[in-house]
């Protein structure tokens, strides 16, 4: 284990925990979307908005984390990737920016037209943002973004099948990572039939992630072969793991097992999102830059882990206390003035 | 693919100077925006903090109503701040690929322990917004506490990074590539002193009259009760307290700019000729390489810079015409920054006169409309320094090492992401000061708040 290693280890579960959070606040505002009309939907969309209101700032910070971790460990790739794709990033970063605003607004807006406006608008970038960001990750991994300063097409590198697979399935894969959180959510806030309309849903957008990627192995064979031999080879186990938990987390949300959905679909989540890494491992920017190569100067990583220990010894106690309060709260307890 | 090939090329063409224009004009949009929320970020928990343990003191319930008014409006503007922080961190890439593919790694270290701070900074504001009437007394302001130390950290960190673009240091530069990090050096660079401390003062002094600015409108409009009293009293304390601390702190930077940077003091100064007794020149404006119709006071500038009238101070007949920073915008922004802390120098001594006499305001309307507008004084000041800070260390992005022009990412098209970024940042302003608004009728709003009863998700 070198500690090029160990920060990429720590950055990937960076991107994990992104994906696990702030990919759920994408989803459920892709459901937002789907919640119909203005008037049978106001419930529907009452409740996501209190899911996700107390926490979905907080889970924006990783992406700050894993930028700052990326920048700082392999500099280059950071260079490499934001000057390619910065036409997808602008629009990702723009997207967070338009769903935050409308979010707030929207909670703040009395009037029927200005809340069909905002929360219009922040469905919409619900569905761009996850959309772009998985348009980058398969720019990268069918090897599309070459080291150095803007040598890929800006176009191309975000325009092509690989992209618009991973594209679809980020923005599926937060829809469903949504689907099951809220209906667990819906049972315990004491409102079955909320959960009972998320659960077919679910259901519906599982079934269509089952097909796009079926689909998708024939997409990456075809434009993407390095990924796809590495997905058959290497990283399968993770690949049928992911598959095993996509699977069993259907049956549950078949069953109504929803606090057992919950932790199958971000299981089935995380499978997925290591499967790439160990797919292209030790490739950090296809087709031939590896992370060795990538990684900045000993006395840099060491630093960066350094603080990234000590920031975890602050962080887990702290949100560990916050979580308990907030535990205590939903517990009973009056609320505040 | 003729027509798709056509349509590329109306967008784009190859990457130009009005490219780096729009580069820089983007930035120094995101990062005004984001300096004035990083402010009242840094200095309104302490604010917060202050008032909360005043009405623990007293026992007096109207600090509490405004702690809790206070820790709302916190948490507005620290989503706010959330959002705009990460559009920074995208824009060093992808507006500046090539300074942050080359020095990444030297200046990455206080970026990430940054986000420690502020990670910590969200985690607390949250205990403290939810912990509200659950807790103790005291243990509620134990809670509050952290939020303003970190708060207080972030500024030291991020300041930190900038300080390195100033004084570079902590790496060897051979063939394109750094080697030889020493990433702790380069974040303690000699730069770090004099530039954090300005930075948190300022942030301090932004925060409170910003804050007492706000009551003391609504004193204009004729609310004078006891809560927009104490509104006002706390956080005009604070920073008219921190007003004169902060003009010595400007004397040390200069010190220290004329040590490390000399050609950005000369251009603060719009000095052309290196001298001994060089004068301060206040206003004025530059043509040629002359400063017309400015006001000069003899010699001051060496005393200032070196503590004797025969310090030799350099001029920018030392730099060569190609590392010059645009001296009329330097020197400008500068004397903007000075004149505006003088200014709430004297409003605060007008109230420290008041108090000490009749242990209360000014009756003077005039007061009270001054001070509506302190607020106001202090960002341009804020802003103002970072443009000496920023515009006077042009050309260069690394001073001595990298140029700005260099540092762009060669992708053409980067105007339009300009334009893009132009509207968000409008519609970003409305959102912040309608939500802020609303603060005023009492609702929940803060977007981690609980409405009604608390359903935060479990994770």
């Amino acid at each position: 284990m070198d500690l090029a290693q160990i920060v990429l280890i720590v950055m990937w579960a960076g991107v994990t925990l992104y994906a696990l959070l702030a990919g759920a606040d994408f989803g459920a505002g892709a459901w937002d979307l789907l919640a119909g009309r203005s008037r049978e939907g106001m419930p529907r969309r009452e409740f996501i908005e209190r899911a996700i209101g107390p926490v979905w700032e907080a889970n924006h910070v990783w992406l700050i984390f894993v930028l700052v971790v990326l920048w700082t460990g392999f500099s280059g790739v950071f260079a490499a990737v934001m000057s390619t794709l910065y036409i997808p990033l602008t629009l990702a970063a723009l997207g967070i920016i338009a769903r935050g605003t409308a979010f707030a607004f929207r909670k703040a807006a009395r009037k029927l037209w200005q809340q069909r406006l905002f929360g219009g608008a922040f469905a919409l970038s619900s569905v761009l943002t996850p959309y772009f960001f998985g348009a980058v990750a398969g720019g990268i991994a069918s090897g599309r973004v070459p080291p150095g300063l803007a040598r890929g097409s800006i176009f191309t590198s975000w325009l092509n099948p690989t992209s618009a697979l991973g594209g679809v399935l980020a923005v599926l894969v937060c829809v469903y990572l949504a689907g099951a959180y809220l209906c667990g959510d819906a049972t315990q806030g004491g409102r079955p039939d909320l959960a009972e309309w998320f659960r077919v849903r679910a259901l519906a957008a599982a079934a269509v992630i089952g097909v796009v990627a079926l689909g998708g192995i024939a997409i990456l064979w075809w434009d993407a072969r390095p990924l796809y031999e590495g997905l058959t080879h290497r990283a399968l186990p993770v690949l049928l793991a992911s598959v095993v938990f996509g699977a069993a987390s259907l049956v549950l949300l078949w069953y109504r097992l929803y606090s057992l959905v919950r932790a199958a679909a971000m299981l089935g989540v995380i499978t997925i999102l290591w499967g790439w890494p160990l797919a292209q491992y030790p490739v950090m920017l296809p087709p031939a830059l590896t992370y060795r190569q990538a990684a900045a100067e000993m006395s840099v990583l060491a630093a960066t882990i350094i603080v990234i220990a000590v920031g975890v010894l602050l962080i887990v106690p702290s949100m560990a206390w916050l979580i308990s309060v907030q535990r205590r709260g939903l517990r009973g307890g009056e609320p505040p003035p | 693919m003729g027509t798709w090939q056509w349509a590329a090329g109306l967008v784009t063409g190859p990457a130009s100077p009005e490219d780096l224009i729009a580069a820089r004009t983007q930035m120094a949009l995101s990062l005004g925006w984001h300096i004035i929320l990083a402010c009242l970020g840094v200095g309104m928990p302490t604010l917060m903090v202050l008032i909360e343990w005043r009405g623990l003191r007293t026992g007096d319930e109207a600090y509490r109503r405004l702690a809790l008014q206070w820790a709302k409006a916190i948490g507005v503007l620290f989503a706010a701040g959330a959002v705009s922080g990460t559009i920074l961190s995208f824009e060093l890439g992808l507006l500046w690929p090539a300074m942050m593919g080359m020095y990444g790694q030297v200046i990455g270290l206080p970026f990430a322990a940054e986000g420690v701070a502020f990670f910590i900074e969200a985690i607390f504001l949250g205990i403290y917004l939810y912990t509200w009437n659950r807790v103790s007394p005291k243990a509620h302001l134990l809670a509050g506490l952290p939020v303003a130390i970190s708060g207080a950290l972030s500024a030291f960190l991020v300041v930190c990074a900038n300080a390195w673009m100033n004084t570079p240091v902590g790496f060897t530069a051979a063939g394109g590539r750094v080697r030889q990090v020493s990433p702790w050096r380069a974040m303690f660079n000699p730069a770090v002193p004099h530039e954090t401390l300005h930075m948190i003062v300022a942030a301090f002094m932004v925060a409170g009259f910003l804050v007492a600015g706000v009551y003391a409108m609504g004193m204009l409009r004729g609310n004078t009760d006891r809560r927009h009293r104490l509104g006002f009293v706390v956080p005009f304390t604070l920073a008219a307290a921190f007003t004169p601390i902060q003009i010595i702190v400007g004397d040390y930077s200069g010190k220290s700019i004329h040590e490390l940077q000399p050609a950005k003091l000369a251009a603060a100064e719009a000095l052309f000729r290196t001298q001994a007794g060089a004068p301060l020149s206040i206003g004025g404006f530059v043509s040629g390489d002359r400063l017309h119709y400015s006001i000069e006071v003899p010699k001051a500038l060496s005393l200032l810079a070196g503590g004797s009238f025969d310090t030799v101070v350099q001029g920018l007949d030392r730099v060569p015409r190609a590392d010059r920073a645009p001296v009329g915008i330097v020197h400008f922004a500068f004397d903007l920054m000075v004149s505006m802390a003088f200014a709430l120098l004297l409003l605060s001594a007008w109230f420290a006169w008041s108090w000490w006499r009749r242990r209360d305001l000014p009756r003077s309307r005039w007061f009270l409309r001054f001070a509506a507008l302190s607020g106001v004084a202090a960002v341009v000041a804020t802003e103002a320094g970072w443009t000496v800070t920023e515009v006077g260390r042009q050309p260069w992005t690394v001073y001595g090492h990298m140029r700005t022009a260099d540092a762009v990412n060669p992708a053409p098209g980067l105007w339009a992401g300009f334009a893009l970024v132009l509207l968000v940042y409008l519609v970003l302003t409305v959102v912040i000061l309608y939500v802020l608004r609303l603060l005023r009728t009492e609702r929940p709003v803060a977007p981690q708040e609980p409405e009604e009863l608390p359903q935060a998700r479990a994770r």
